[in-house]
């Protein structure tokens, strides 16, 4: 379905009205409607503003500290026996993890826009983290609503989030999961909508945060296809990333989109097994609807009611998928793939005994694709992996995973 | 071409009062009881039937309807059977103008032709969908209109006067002017700025303006019809519901005589809307 017969550039969306394809659009209460209409604007302006860009090339490189390095993985890749793997740290990033680009440009944009309050969804609690970081850092106060489950699962991250100074709001509808958290936001949102400003930590949502958020993240792809063309003469064979909402791997692969030699992956969570509800593999299992402000692939009953859908990754255990992600399914540029909880929790181990670095568990689920893809690749051939996040919030996670105590 | 909806309004001006317009959940607490609360609104005083249908993620909705969604799927309300309680009700009342309240998911997974024909066939009159701005037209609205159904837009405080065009120029049967930001059910704000933001868009249409989003009491509803062409009770409505039962779910009374009876009160406070001269 909708797949385009002959494309030019795999970059140039969304159209006018927001839409990649089928997907995407602005699917909200008329009550926010102007209000988004008012963000497209002034994201307009902002994005052709030479002050605007140069603020936050300055804040990524002495707040966030960019470039994050692209790092030879030498023993994951003798040890697996094919391509050479690189992993992209966005883990070494302020805060750890890819979420500060977002919300460093976002909070940037508030400012300009006069908004005095901030409010923010988040799922593994990453992007609420990078939220109260900018948050405090311009002095705004701040909102995170997170499901329950999460709060729970994510017990050291609500209290960063604290110590920043935010207001971390459970929220117990649902499953108590990234979905409810953004639906409880979007209530805060249609009711303050004078001062507030909702900053969305994914590359989904209304017209025009899937353009914004991909062109904060684009960052990672466009430092990671020089680096790869400065350490190793040409472009990567594959690039692989997970996907949640899709921001850090729509943020690696946009700047790829148009090499057309580069095979680009992005993996689903599969939870513990595609054959019953218990993943999150919106575009492997799912179909088009309409949630959150856009349409896209999401997971549904055939009434269309939205499931909760489950992944041992917080950051991943969302049943729907950015609109760009969706189009670039159907367009055949992007494969995408579900892996299981077991192999993330596996590849999350070997990375971490074998390299030194703790992944994220949303992370581990892109190490468990190219823990796969790599040994049917050549020693010649080179993959990208984006290490999205530091794992170090997933320790208790992994620790009852394991049957230990922590 | 004319609806029910359409006729209603009309002869409700000839009575000089406005409408009384009441939501209700389709399925909640289940399909039995919610088509008897149905059946008994009009008698009680209900002009125009606001049928809700039930979804997952109700995201503009405060928590009694959020309760009241979550109650209905639970039961198995799906939107094949919420359209089957519009056909069950006609066959006993064929004026009443019925409006179905919800989202755009399940419709648009129903797929939109095919809805559009079941709605007409099981006696609809019009739809408000809160997720489709006047943006999203040629998503529903625009085969709507064509298929002779009549496509409600909401108005609200953030609408500015720039922008009232732009949300009227497909909608039919009545303007729906939603009192405040927020979700429903939230607290009502004073009635002379709602009286304002009525004039405001009369002015730019001739259709009636009803007005809801935190209408509760008889009072209330009297005040805002000295204004408006219509006052939408809704959150009052689901919440007598829910009282009817225990948290076990137990049932304690009969949810179709408590809401009758709410209901007969709220349209005796809009029959007296226009009979004081307005202030």
């Amino acid at each position: 379905m909708n797949k385009p017969a002959e494309l030019n550039s795999f970059r140039s969306g969304p159209d006018e009205s927001g839409m990649f394809g089928i997907f995407g659009g602005r699917f909200v209460a008329e009550t926010l409607m102007p209000l988004i209409l008012d963000l497209e604007k002034h994201w307009n302006e902002a994005k052709n503003d030479p002050a605007f860009r140069a603020e936050l090339d300055n804040l990524g490189k002495h707040y966030t500290g960019r470039p994050s390095p692209l790092y030879y993985a030498e023993r994951l890749s003798e040890h697996l026996g094919g391509a050479k793997i690189y992993f992209k740290r966005e883990d070494l990033n302020h805060t750890g993890s890819h979420k500060i680009n977002n919300c460093l440009g976002q909070i940037l944009l508030a400012k300009r826009m006069g908004k005095t309050r901030i409010i923010a969804e988040t799922g593994a609690g990453q992007h609420g983290v990078a939220s109260a970081t900018v948050s405090a850092r311009f002095g705004l106060p701040c909102v995170v609503y997170m499901g329950a489950t999460d709060v729970e699962r994510q017990k050291p991250n609500v209290f960063r989030m604290n110590l920043l100074g935010a207001q971390v709001k459970p929220v117990s509808a649902g499953h108590g999961t990234l979905k409810d958290a953004m639906n409880e936001a979007l209530r805060d949102w249609v009711t303050n909508v004078e001062d507030t400003y909702y900053l969305i930590g994914t590359a989904a949502g209304p017209h025009p945060y899937p353009e914004m958020v991909r062109e904060l993240q684009s960052v990672i792809g466009i430092e990671a296809r020089a680096q790869i063309l400065e350490q190793e003469g040409r472009l990567p064979d594959a690039i692989v990333a997970a996907v949640g909402g899709g921001s850090n791997a729509i943020g690696l692969f946009h700047a790829f989109l148009d090499d057309r030699d580069v095979a680009i992956h992005g993996v689903e969570a599969g939870g513990h097994g595609l054959q019953g509800d218990e993943h999150c593999a919106s575009m492997t299992a799912g179909r088009p609807g309409v949630l959150h402000g856009n349409r896209t692939y999401l997971l549904q009953n055939e009434d269309g009611q939205i499931l909760d859908g489950h992944s041992i990754s917080a950051g991943l255990d969302y049943p729907g998928v950015g609109p760009e992600h969706s189009w670039l399914k159907d367009s055949g540029r992007v494969t995408y793939t579900p892996v299981l909880d077991e192999e993330a929790l596996e590849a999350f181990q070997l990375t971490t005994r074998i390299e030194g670095i703790i992944p994220a568990l949303e992370s581990a689920h892109a190490i468990a694709e190219a823990i796969k893809l790599a040994p049917k690749m050549g020693k010649d051939q080179i993959m990208i992996v984006n290490f999205s996040g530091r794992g170090d919030k997933d320790v208790h996670t992994v620790g009852k995973m394991l049957g230990m105590e922590i | 071409m004319t609806t029910r909806i359409d006729r209603r309004f009309a002869r409700l001006k000839e009575e000089n009062r406005p409408a009384l317009v009441t939501y209700f959940m389709g399925g909640d607490p289940d399909y039995d009881t919610a088509l008897s609360i149905m059946k008994a609104l009009p008698e009680a005083g209900s002009d125009v039937i606001e049928l809700g249908m039930p979804f997952s993620d109700p995201m503009a909705d405060g928590p009694a309807i959020q309760a009241a969604g979550l109650r209905a799927l639970k039961s198995g309300q799906t939107l094949r059977k919420t359209l089957q309680m519009a056909r069950d009700f006609r066959t006993g009342d064929d004026d009443t103008p019925i409006v179905m309240m919800g989202y755009y998911n399940p419709i648009y997974v129903y797929g939109v032709e095919r809805f559009l024909v079941d709605a007409k066939e099981a006696g609809i009159d019009g739809l408000i969908i809160v997720d489709l701005p006047p943006e999203m037209d040629q998503e529903l609205c625009v085969p709507a209109l064509r298929a002779g159904l009549n496509f409600i837009r909401l108005a609200t405080p953030t609408t500015d006067e720039e922008r009232l065009p732009t949300v009227l120029q497909n909608t039919s049967g009545f303007v729906y002017y939603v009192s405040m930001t927020g979700v429903t059910g939230s607290a009502l704000p004073d009635t002379s700025r709602v009286s304002g933001a009525v004039k405001r868009i009369k002015e730019h249409t001739d259709l009636p303006v009803c007005v809801g989003f935190g209408v509760k009491t008889a009072r209330q509803a009297k005040a805002i019809g000295e204004a408006a062409d219509g006052v939408v009770v809704g959150t009052a409505i689901v919440a007598a519901i829910a009282q009817c039962y225990d948290p076990e779910g137990k049932q304690l009374a009969d949810p179709a005589e408590a809401v009758a009876t709410l209901v007969r009160g709220l349209a005796d406070g809009v029959r007296e809307a226009r009979l004081a001269p307005a202030r």
